[in-house]
């Protein structure tokens, strides 16, 4: 389940509670993955499989390659050992039915597009040719279209604001946009890179339950890169835990623990919980490219 | 130069008594033409903030033009062939034509000023015409054939349908790049499409307009546009109706006056451009006006 060796009787709780009660065909299956950027090695041995509607959070220091696993599910970039499959199919396959959203810079302040238009391009912008009136013959399913583009907006809570330039709102106002923009093509799987970066203390919050809220309705599986855990805690189903040495999966209250952090980096780590239920990790190593560069000696 | 009497400023006999004249026929249908491409392209090119690249194209074409001339050519030929070569060779540079293009200023700078010394050179040894340097840089109606308006409408309508087919996902690629890649839009193609539409645009707008104004008819008039609205089809209608009235007014003006239609098409984009941005600017002041008074932004 992981490359590190764990604690015999943790690994086999977590293996446990990681199988999914699966009624239909996983959305994410990865067997022994290990990627490369350049000739180092970012992860490897590296076992997720995710189940439809679950919602998983990749945590991990920065330079370990969480955003290199989305990109791996997105087929940009291929895996230098094990087998991957996306909904069913190689990676880069079924990305019609994935929603994919980008570590974001924000838009440009000078960028005269409507918020509206942003979305109606995650729906329908790969199409060849002009997008016709829907007043001319066939224009239903582009009325739909409009109707599909109108509800992930209202969704999202975005109908205040999807008239105006998308240059002139906030980052808050953006991301949910973006995550609009994302859900329009009714997709299975939702990849978010930090999707509440950048965003103000409320709007992490707000955007975090949106996100859980669209998980359990809409039943899309969502993979989403964090740094901090937080802002999605009560509502996450498991933890994918990368760090230069290893992995650890499993649910979040487990794998954000002492023993498993200490164990998974071989650093001594502490979590403490605090009053409100957020947890605080302590000695957590934020970047691993020193700890690369140790480790990459070891490897063969 | 002028050919005849004062207007009567009564459109319809203007218009006949320019048109009794083909080489006034000739300069409404190629400008007209090339109002319509530059407005199309130009659209995506603001979009895409590449106004840099469609700059360093037209000054590329300047020598082209003057080579032409200079071989006994006519200079449209010189354009295409230069604009053309210029925007494969943009689109195969690993970084400039694809969005992050102010590191490279000074490299591109060095190219724009060559091109423009090429282009002198070339005129010098022509030692004809004299006028004709004036023609290249700053544009001129005179003596378009109706081999160059069938050259011009031909272009133009590959390059439209083109852009018809790629526009969607153009847009798409442009705005959001990363998420476009992420559905497999082939980004990277369409960036090297879109130059070879900006290099092809590039030099009809010259033909017009000469090397130094071609901003009048292919930035301002989408720039214009998309300050007006920020609907898409309307943004691009309304742009191309812009190109078109300055393109109409700006050759009449030249016809009456003794001024150069460079100037006059320039300076009537530049008077829309500056209305646009008076009407854009009071009318984001009212709204947040009405958002405070509502409530909504203190």
């Amino acid at each position: 389940m992981n490359a590190r060796s764990l604690n015999p009787d943790v690994d086999t709780q977590l293996r446990q509670v990681t199988e999914p009660p699966t009624d239909q065909q996983p959305v994410i299956t990865l067997r022994h993955g290990s990627v490369d950027r350049g000739n180092r090695r970012l992860w490897s041995g590296l076992d997720l499989t995710i189940a439809a509607g679950e919602f998983v959070a990749v945590l991990g220091p920065n330079g370990v390659g969480k955003s290199t696993l989305l990109q791996v599910i997105l087929g940009a970039l291929p895996l230098a050992e094990g087998r991957v499959q996306v909904l069913g199919q190689s990676p880069g396959r079924a990305n019609k039915r994935i929603g994919y959203l980008p570590q974001r810079r924000s838009f440009d302040p000078s960028l005269r597009v409507r918020g509206r238009d942003i979305v109606r391009l995650g729906l329908d912008g790969h199409r060849w040719g002009l997008p016709l009136p829907s007043w001319l013959p066939g224009g239903a399913p582009r009325r739909s279209a409009a109707a599909r583009v109108e509800e992930v907006i209202d969704l999202v809570g975005a109908s205040g604001y999807a008239e105006r330039p998308v240059g002139e709102l906030s980052g808050g106002e953006q991301q949910r946009l973006l995550i609009a923009q994302a859900l329009a093509p009714a997709p299975d799987l939702l990849l978010l890179d930090e999707p509440l970066d950048s965003l103000d203390l409320p709007n992490q919050a707000a955007v975090a339950t949106l996100i859980a809220r669209i998980t359990r309705t809409q039943r899309v599986a969502v993979l989403m890169v964090l740094h901090d855990a937080n802002p999605v805690l009560p509502h996450l189903d498991t933890v994918v835990y990368l760090a230069p040495g290893g992995s650890l999966i499993g649910p979040p209250r487990q794998v954000i623990s002492s023993a498993a952090l200490t164990d998974l980096f071989g650093t001594p780590i502490e979590v403490l919980t605090a009053a409100d239920g957020r947890l605080v990790v302590v000695g957590h190593p934020h970047r691993c490219d020193a700890h690369d560069e140790r480790h990459s000696g070891r490897r063969p | 130069m002028t050919v005849a009497d004062g207007p009567s400023w009564n459109p319809i006999t203007d218009l006949q008594q320019m048109w009794s004249f083909p080489f006034m026929v000739n300069a409404f249908r190629a400008g007209t033409i090339v109002a319509v491409l530059a407005a199309a392209i130009g659209h995506f090119m603001v979009l895409r903030r590449q106004s840099f690249a469609g700059h360093t194209l037209s000054l590329i074409g300047f020598p082209g033009a003057a080579g032409a001339v200079l071989i006994g050519v006519a200079a449209g030929y010189g354009y295409f062939a230069f604009c053309l070569a210029g925007a494969a060779v943009i689109a195969l540079l690993p970084r400039i034509g694809h969005g992050g293009y102010s590191e490279e200023s000074a490299v591109t700078g060095t190219v724009q000023a060559f091109a423009l010394a090429c282009g002198f050179l070339f005129v010098a040894l022509y030692r004809g015409f004299l006028n004709s340097v004036n023609a290249l840089l700053f544009g001129s109606f005179l003596g378009i054939t109706t081999a160059q308006v069938t050259v011009l409408g031909i272009v133009a309508v590959v390059a439209l349908s083109i852009l018809a087919v790629i526009g969607r996902p153009l847009a798409f690629a442009s705005i959001d790049p990363e998420v476009a890649l992420a559905r497999n839009v082939p980004v990277r193609a369409l960036s090297i499409a879109f130059l070879l539409l900006l290099g092809a645009a590039t030099a009809e707008v010259s033909q017009i307009t000469g090397t130094l104004l071609v901003f009048a008819l292919l930035v301002m008039p989408a720039a214009t546009a998309q300050a007006v609205t920020t609907a898409p089809m309307r943004a691009l209608a309304l742009a191309i109706m812009i190109g078109l009235i300055v393109t109409w007014l700006g050759l009449s003006l030249a016809y009456y006056t003794p001024f150069p239609v460079g100037f006059f098409v320039t300076s009537l984009a530049f008077a829309g451009y500056l209305g646009s941005q008076l009407i854009r600017h009071t009318r984001r002041g009212r709204t947040t006006a009405d958002l405070s008074a509502s409530g909504i932004v203190p």
